[in-house]
């Protein structure tokens, strides 16, 4: 090697390394939300597969449309999904394309740190399995409104319920349009705004005709497409390494070695550094941060309105429950794929340099670690499939939320709390539909506004509202006997008011957002979950057995039917709604 | 439902028994869930240097299989409630059902 090639590659490891070092800490909920990135060359094979992916679907929704006529069918796909379906649609939802490409690009950039964030992902499901998820579907009927006022005063209970539904939407929504536009961009060699308003276009076909038959196809499809590619590609880093984990480790730790040498390293410290992918680094802090940002996702997971309606699409309990064990085993799956997929991306891309600028930094950014591995291992038609998968996946996503929007809007609000549950059918379906225009419009235009915008704390805020608002209330009023309707509403507006300051008042939105200096942040913690979850569950319980008015007396002698029905499910409704 | 119907399943005795089992059940499920994934995180927090150690003589440290462990941990406990739900739970339910609304 000349003296100048060799510099040359020191320079650009060096480069890399430091660009790691500075993202590490970052990675946390950065994973979650893809940030800035360059415009790349048109990718003509990446489009036409997604064309393919977007006439077929389109197709789907045809048939879909032909099979929505009720408010039901719109809301829960008239109850005739099956539990293995249902599974797939909930991986579908809960397997965003930030989540693919932002925990491999972790697991890239700092190893078992990657590993650590996706277990958090993965814990909240069998909670929800063993507390809510029968419950739920015996109790409800389209929204888990249905489940939380199932014996309160309805208008009081729905109006938080729509805010809960409404709040963690809005912020998840933009970080998937955001991430879209960013992605696409990068991907497809499309501008911004266009990639922004092709996601809110064919999200708004899918919902406005083919409601949640469609959006469980789509959903579906992207989810099988999704684990098929990943799991191709797990597999052909694995065959290089002779199918022997201690292989592949071992040539990534010695990668990882290798650019802290060229880095100027001395040996001890180098072989220090590349060890350290094996163990866990920076992202775990204090252990209140750790035990915080833990309960945000595992108790988030069982308050996301989107995952929670999926579970009246299925005709019984039975079913219901099939349907998270199902999604369980393939969100593990995916996890121990990606965690693959990001040793790959060490042993694959960051030793060639074809997928390095010339500062080191990887081409397009580190969320591109699961793209340039694509290539490496399948060439440009790979390429091109894992790229029109990601787009497939936001848009899956990004449908997905929309409709639980529209029904907290069409169902709760206007349904139950401005028509008193008299209005018909045909006009709650109308309601859902412009309301669908409507969301879809804003998302368009929130999209396009937080371009700019370092949005990392998004979807962790989500999580923390799903955590602190929506499963207090819901996990209160179906266990607990006392709870009533003025306790159920003032705790859970106090844990949705406490999620969203304690995050606007933390690190990652007071420094990192609204530019103040570091160190200034009043609450100093990654997540507030262990916070806005105390005073949600503190609230709900105070103000309940403080609460003496005629209308508790009445939410309390309710609450032995209720029990009746949510174990038995006996007097349930038929998923249909009929 | 009315409340006599309602009154009438909270007195059958397969109605208690599944409400106690299951919520028994469920709960200590919940708790093993709780321990394994706050161990984790716990010991992350507390002391780094465990999941960090090499196993053998190669790379592999304890970190790799304990955090897969977790995972697998995760699906197989799911799997194991919704197995027995799905059969003795749902036999109950049935038994409840005929009982009460023949």
């Amino acid at each position: 090697m000349s003296t100048h090639a060799f510099i040359g590659k020191a320079a650009r490891l060096a480069g890399l390394t430091l660009c790691a070092l500075a993202l590490a800490p970052a990675a946390a909920f950065a994973a979650e939300a893809i940030g800035a990135s360059e415009k790349q060359a048109t990718n003509w094979t990446a489009i036409a597969m997604f064309a393919i992916f977007v006439v077929g679907t389109l197709f789907i929704t045809k048939w879909a449309a032909a099979k929505t006529k009720s408010a039901a069918d719109f809301y829960t796909a008239g109850g005739g999904i099956t539990g293995f379906q249902n599974g797939l649609a909930i991986a579908g939802d809960y397997m965003s394309a930030a989540s693919f490409l932002g925990i491999s690009a972790a697991v890239m950039i700092s190893g078992f740190d990657g590993l650590i964030y996706s277990i958090g992902f993965l814990v909240g499901w069998p909670i929800l399995t063993f507390l809510m998820a029968e419950r739920l579907r015996n109790l409800g009927k389209f929204t888990f409104a249905d489940v939380a006022a199932f014996r309160f005063a309805q208008t009081p209970v729905r109006v938080f319920a729509a805010s809960g539904t409404l709040v963690v939407v809005a912020f998840y929504l933009i970080a998937q349009m955001v991430g879209a536009g960013q992605l696409i961009k990068l991907l497809f060699g499309l501008d911004y705004w266009i990639a922004v308003v092709i996601v809110g276009a064919l999200m708004m076909v899918y919902v406005l005709f083919g409601g949640m038959t469609a959006t469980t196809w789509v959903q579906i499809i992207k989810a099988c497409l999704l684990l098929g590619g990943a799991t191709f590609m797990a597999l052909m880093v694995l065959w290089r390494y002779g199918f022997s984990p201690e292989n592949m480790f071992a040539a990534a730790v010695a990668v990882k070695t290798q650019i802290a040498t060229a880095k100027g390293a001395a040996p001890a410290a180098a072989e220090a550094a590349g060890q350290s992918i094996m163990g866990p680094g920076t992202f775990i802090k204090d252990p209140i941060s750790a035990i915080s940002f833990g309960m945000a996702l595992m108790f988030g997971t069982a308050g996301l309105p989107h995952i929670l309606m999926r579970f009246f699409t299925v005709p019984s309990a039975k079913e219901a429950r099939k349907s998270v064990m199902w999604a369980t085993g393939w969100i593990g799956y995916f996890y121990l794929l990606t965690f693959i997929i990001g040793f790959g991306a060490i042993t694959f891309v960051l030793t060639n340099p074809g997928f390095l600028d010339a500062k080191g930094a990887l081409v397009g950014g580190n969320n591109m670690a699961a793209v340039h591995l694509a290539q490496a291992v399948g060439g440009n038609i790979f390429l091109g499939f894992i790229s029109a998968v990601a787009f497939a996946t936001i848009l899956a996503v990004v449908a997905g939320l929309t409709l639980s929007g529209a029904s907290a809007v069409s169902h709760d609000l206007y349904s139950t709390v401005l028509k008193k549950g008299k209005a018909d059918s045909a006009a709650e379906l109308k309601v859902s539909r412009i309301t669908t225009i409507c969301l879809g419009i804003l998302a368009v235009l929130l999209g396009i506004a937080f371009e700019k915008q370092n949005i990392a704390f998004m979807v962790s805020l989500a999580f923390a509202v799903a955590a602190s608002a929506n499963f207090p209330v819901l996990f209160m009023s179906v266990l607990w006997k006392d709870c009533t309707t003025r306790g159920a509403v003032i705790g859970g507006f106090l844990g949705l008011a406490s999620s969203v300051i304690l995050t606007i008042l933390s690190p990652s939105v007071w420094e990192a957002t609204l530019g103040n200096p570091v160190g200034s942040a009043p609450f100093p913690y990654t997540s507030p979950a262990l916070f806005s979850m105390t005073f949600g569950f503190v609230g709900i319980w105070l103000f309940s057995i403080l609460d003496n008015s005629p209308r508790a007396k009445i939410d309390r002698a309710g609450f032995p039917a209720q029990q009746v029905r949510s174990e038995t499910g006996i007097g349930a409704s038929e998923a249909s709604g009929h | 439902m009315d409340a006599s119907l309602a009154a009438r399943i909270a007195a059958d005795p397969n109605y208690q028994k599944l409400k106690a089992t299951r919520s028994r059940f469920g709960w200590i499920l919940t708790f093993a869930m709780l321990v394994v994934y706050y161990g984790f995180i716990l010991l992350i927090a507390f002391d780094k240097a465990v999941l960090a150690a090499r196993i053998g003589s190669g790379v592999m440290t304890w970190g790799i299989p304990i955090g897969f462990g977790v995972i697998v941990f995760t699906i197989l406990i799911t799997a194991i409630y919704v197995r027995r739900a799905n059969s003795e739970f749902d036999d109950l339910s049935e038994k409840i059902k005929q009982q009460v609304l023949k």
